[in-house]
């Protein structure tokens, strides 16, 4: 019996989820620090080759026949064109006053201390970056300051930086393609072990509860433990029911046994007619009694034996003849005839073969009951199609037709019967012992000469 | 000197003005193309009308409804036409490699690009606006005549040994650009000594033998091949190779070092036919360049090779905003002048 499960959510999907939105963060960050970092490194190379071109034109100042020349030399500019194609600005002051260059560069940073000043600034409509430096000269014992600044466009910083990140967000992407690889793999893998742990206890047998003995992860640890202490209860349970339906069967027919014996034992002592009545009613009332207790321990052992199915193969040919053969004492009593046909193939069904025959045990007993004197009850095993039918039919009443869809529930009989000893169990045992065993029952009429026919079928193995 | 104020004699002449507006000097001016053109083209150079005429008919060849003004100034003229005077102009060509990357430098130009830019080799662009299209060098050009009999100096140094031990053929027939009026003399003077010291002692020697001071390659090399000059120094080699005789010149490319300028365009930021102008910087790129002798196209890196064995090709780039500087500039013609005019 399967029920439908309630499922929430997917412990893999969840891991795969976390990991990668995991990868995803550290791969983003990754791009943002890496891109920061190389943009503040590209910064620096363009502020030291400026710097460095600063320092060129401040050493080629001099004081040249009492006045100062600054004599730019040539590699201070082409230096600056050797790592990118940007826009070259300069201007050159001195105390203060224009000397060169061009006048309306924007005013460098403020000097703080006797290193270069660096500033971002925008000047004909592009952002450039200015680098400052003051030389202190001597013109004649005069202080005289010589003030250079060498600034330059940043397409190059940005086409690199452009670069980079595009670099960089490919790093990050195959980082991202790589831990989303590994978190599949790992969630996958983390999943291993219950997966391994459900197809290990699907696959044993019905009635397999030993406590599971491959190892486990720690995780799973209580778990496991749980499911082995469920099944070692569920054992337990199970082995005490199977007790009590042995120990409940002993208990109640023994001291009927014993009742009936008694009874008949009186029967021949008592003379007075109404005596003898009254204690054939009794012996009536203990037959039904315990035919009743038979059957409902049957009908017990049948449905424990039905919900947990061990099948083995089973020669259905010789299960029947076993049970006419156990019933035909008892139809010799009444003067019934059985009769048996039964084809020459072996057919083959997996089953119980105490369920199967306590179910044609049952069907036959029923007709013996319901056959009126000198008749006979003909027990057929035939196949059909994939199945194998045994089919019991009497010569009796047959089954009263109103009846005839609510008969195999429990404790239901038929409207005629009242003159017969029964529980109304049997043809629901044989009804639930087909049903377990993928077969079915069907009852019907004889149509010409009248009797009922109650069939069961079991498909072949 | 050749300059003329070409404007209002055009307008005499019931002609096109060419630049309305314009307070420079121009030199010569030329339309190419149908008058009632769509498009109009106007191009401002310090190249000789003659040598780009015949490229701007193939320009025009498949472009029936387009017309190029041409307009030649001086390169220094340019400078300030394009600098001061924001000049409306389509395209700006020049030989001073150094003035025209510092137009581009100081943002008169506007980006190009295209496929055929893109295949140029790096040398020859820069930043994608200013784009080289042929590699001329700087040559000595001496006249056959008057060396008649005397060994024909192949780099600098021979050239003062020659000069010194002869000095009757040289007195007073020397000649060279007068940097303070030639752009392009100017940029060959700075690469020279910015190369080496014996320009410095090449330049004092004509002196002493009283250089006569051009403006234009033209003249000198008109002035060679009529005898006039015995040597001509740092003349353009393109010219010299279309213009001179062979039987009366002879074209030295310089053993030590040869300066190889690069002739380039850009669109300036006026310009209201930048497509137009583009497309004419890739007809200048692509164009073969074997039909003005002495101008190699930028495509043959390795020109010359055979020739001269040490060429220095002009880089262009901020390095070449260096000798523009008013300061330096000042100190560098005034220490020319010292040399040259003694």
């Amino acid at each position: 019996m399967s029920h439908p499960i309630l499922l929430r959510g997917s412990i893999q999907r969840r891991l795969i989820v976390q990991l990668l939105s995991g990868a995803a963060l550290l791969a983003g960050l990754m791009f943002f620090v890496v891109q920061n970092y190389a943009r503040d490194l590209a910064g620096q190379s363009q502020d030291e080759i400026l710097a460095a071109s600063v320092t060129a034109i401040l050493d080629s100042a001099s004081v040249r026949d009492g006045d100062l020349t600054v004599d730019i030399p040539y590699f201070s500019f082409s230096m600056l064109g050797n790592i990118s194609e940007d826009r070259v600005f300069y201007a050159i002051t001195r105390n203060g006053s224009f000397l060169t260059g061009y006048p309306d560069l924007p005013k460098p940073a403020a000097a703080t201390s006797t290193g270069p000043r660096f500033r971002t600034a925008t000047y004909d409509g592009e952002s450039i970056r200015l680098v400052t430096a003051t030389r202190r000269m001597s013109v004649g014992n005069q202080p005289d300051f010589i003030e250079v600044t060498v600034a330059q466009t940043r397409y190059g910083l940005r086409r690199q930086l452009a670069g980079i990140s595009r670099t960089v967000a490919g790093f990050g992407l195959g980082f991202f393609a790589l831990a989303a690889v590994f978190g599949i793999f790992a969630a996958q893998s983390a999943i291993q072990p219950l997966r391994q742990l459900a197809g290990s206890v699907s696959r044993r047998g019905l009635s397999d509860l030993r406590p599971v003995s491959a190892p486990v992860p720690a995780e799973m640890e209580s778990l496991v433990g749980a499911l082995n202490g469920f099944m070692s209860r569920l054992k337990t349970s199970l082995s005490r029911s199977e007790d009590l339906i042995a120990e409940a069967a002993h208990r109640v027919r023994t001291p009927l046994t014993t009742v009936r014996t008694q009874a008949e034992i009186t029967l021949r002592r008592v003379d007075k007619p109404e005596n003898r009545q009254a204690v054939r009613e009794m012996i009536r009332a203990i037959d039904e009694s315990s035919r009743a207790a038979g059957q409902l321990l049957d009908h017990a052992m049948v449905s424990f034996r039905s919900d947990h199915l061990e099948t083995e193969e089973v020669e259905l040919g010789r299960l029947t003849r076993d049970a006419v053969a156990r019933l035909v004492p008892m139809a010799d009593l009444r003067d019934i005839d059985m009769d048996l046909t039964i084809p020459e193939e072996a057919l083959q069904v997996r089953g119980d073969p105490i369920l199967m025959q306590s179910a044609l045990l049952n069907l036959m007993d029923n007709a013996i009951k319901y056959s009126p004197p000198d008749s006979r009850v003909h027990v057929a095993l035939r196949r059909v199609g994939t199945s194998a039918e045994v089919s019991v039919r009497d010569e009796g009443a047959g089954f009263p037709k109103a009846d005839m869809g609510r008969l195999t529930r429990r404790f239901v009989r038929g409207g005629n019967t009242d003159t017969v000893v029964g529980s109304g169990l049997g043809l629901t045992i044989a009804h639930e012992v087909a049903r377990a065993h993928g077969g079915q029952l069907f009852l019907t009429n004889h149509s010409e000469e009248g009797g009922a026919c109650a069939s069961l079928s079991f498909p072949l193995s | 000197m050749r300059k003329f104020v070409f404007s209002l004699v055009l307008i005499l002449l019931g002609g096109l003005a060419p630049l309305p507006g314009q307070t420079f000097e121009i030199e010569d001016h030329i339309s190419v193309g149908p008058g009632n053109a769509r498009q109009v083209l106007r191009v401002i150079s310090n190249g000789d009308a003659v040598f780009f005429e015949p490229t701007i008919r193939e320009f025009l060849a498949d472009r029936p409804d387009v017309r190029v003004e041409y307009t030649v100034a001086s390169s220094a003229e340019l400078m300030t036409a394009m600098g001061d005077e924001g000049l409306e102009v389509d395209l700006a060509i020049s030989s001073a490699t150094d003035l025209q990357t510092k137009l581009v430098n100081d943002g008169y130009s506007l980006g190009y690009s295209s496929e055929i830019t893109q295949r140029m080799p790096e040398w020859a662009r820069w930043r994608n606006h200013l784009f080289a299209f042929t590699q001329e060098p700087a040559a000595i050009v001496l006249s056959r005549r008057a060396l008649v009999g005397l060994p024909v100096p192949q780099s600098r140094q021979e050239l003062i040994a020659l000069m010194r031990d002869h000095p009757d053929r040289f007195e007073g027939k020397v000649g060279t650009y007068d940097l303070r009026t030639s752009g392009l003399g100017y940029l060959f003077a700075t690469q020279d000594a910015r190369t080496s010291e014996t320009y410095w002692r090449l330049s004092e020697v004509m002196g002493s033998f009283g250089v006569r001071l051009y403006c234009c390659s033209s003249q000198m090399i008109d002035d060679v091949s009529s005898g006039d000059l015995t040597v001509a120094y740092n003349v353009l080699g393109s010219y010299a190779r279309a213009k001179g005789n062979p039987k009366d010149v002879i074209v030295i490319l310089p053993q030590d070092y040869t300066i190889i300028m690069l002739r380039t365009a850009f669109i300036p930021k006026t310009s209201k036919a930048p497509t137009l102008a583009g497309s004419f910087i890739d007809h200048l790129i692509s164009r073969g360049w074997e039909a003005a002798p002495g101008a190699v196209s930028v495509a043959e890196e390795n020109a010359w090779t055979q020739e001269a064995q040490a060429l220095r090709r002009i880089r262009m780039g901020p390095g070449l905003l260096v000798y523009l500087d008013a300061l330096k500039k000042a100190a560098f013609l005034k220490e020319w002048s010292s040399a040259v005019l003694q």
